[in-house]
């Protein structure tokens, strides 16, 4: 596989997945801390970056802290030879946050289209809901809004040891 | 909350294209008019705050080893017991609750899909319920960031 990473690539990841130290280099921090040498560290990073494997490199602000505090985890039923056109649309709105096709498991949970949208409110995510509907038009087959009502768990991703 | 013109510009403008260079928060004080002590000293202060959860890449979850997002219904008598019991996996690095019959919702990252299932596997068997498995089959997202949008005070 191209973009597979290897263990040095592992290592840059596990030392930056928490956040690159806030210092004037930090690059060279991390190098020091896992012996390469500091160009090595950023052009693996800038490969990463190429291949996809890092989706963005930047500040991840605390959505919650600064006021988006409804998050609806939107699912949509619809059908499986429209889901890639209609992801691709839904996954380029402004309110969405990620956009991903996940298998069904009938009869249980029929949603095929996961949307994840991020508000100020409820009455902002619904107002994001029916947009995302309008969108989908007669392809919307059914659909569940499913709120957060509690975070017990949130750490940037994370790779086992 | 009460944010400077310095901080919202340090939210906004590098969520992406951080500079990949020896000195990036002297890059980004000078694109931005102000020194990178200045800089520094702003960054520090919104991680403190838990305002930036952080600066330094965000990466692909389905390009390191194998995930899912994983779903159970549990009954409301057991929703403590069992949310610790997930939070408290290595693996997961996202458990949240959410209001719906399956009303437990957690990512699971493993270093392969063998152990990704022995986990899953493990956590049937420790709470007697089911987990329903929904792995990522397509990401439609192209992650530019979250635009910011900053509303006046209150």
């Amino acid at each position: 596989m191209s973009e597979a990473i290897d263990e040095i690539d592992r290592a840059i990841i596990r030392a930056t997945q928490a956040g690159l130290p806030l210092t004037p280099r930090p690059y060279h921090d991390v190098a020091e801390r896992l012996g390469l040498p500091p160009e090595e560290v950023m052009t693996r990073l800038r490969a990463m970056q190429a291949r996809g494997v890092i989706r963005r490199l930047g500040a991840v602000p605390n959505h919650y802290k600064l006021g988006y505090q409804a998050n609806g985890m939107t699912v949509w039923d619809v059908p499986d030879e429209w889901v890639d056109e209609l992801g691709a649309r839904v996954g380029g709105l402004d309110s969405v946050s990620h956009c991903y096709r996940r298998p069904r498991h009938l009869p249980d949970w029929p949603y095929n289209l996961f949307a994840m949208v991020h508000g100020r409110s409820r009455e902002d995510v619904e107002a994001e809901v029916r947009r995302i509907a309008a969108l989908l038009g007669e392809y919307d087959r059914g659909r569940a809004v499913l709120y957060s009502t509690r975070i017990l768990k949130k750490t940037g991703l994370r790779i086992a040891e | 909350m009460a944010l400077t013109e310095l901080e919202r510009h340090l939210l906004n403008d590098f969520q992406r294209d951080f500079p990949l260079s020896p000195t990036p928060f002297r890059e980004i004080a000078e694109t931005l008019g102000v020194t990178e002590g200045e800089v520094l000293a702003s960054l520090r202060d919104l991680a403190e705050r838990r305002i930036v959860s952080r600066v330094g890449p965000v990466f692909a979850p389905h390009r390191l080893g194998a995930s899912t997002l994983a779903a159970m219904a549990v009954p409301e008598a057991r929703l403590a017991e069992v949310a610790d019991l997930v939070s408290a996996l290595p693996e997961v690095n996202h458990n949240y609750e959410r209001e719906h019959r399956y009303n437990l919702w957690f990512v699971l990252t493993a270093r392969d899909q063998a152990r990704l299932d022995e986990v899953l596997a493990d956590l049937e068997r420790r709470t007697g319920l089911p987990v329903l498995s929904l792995p990522l089959l397509e990401d439609f997202h192209i992650d530019l960031g979250f635009p910011l949008e900053f509303q006046e005070e209150r």
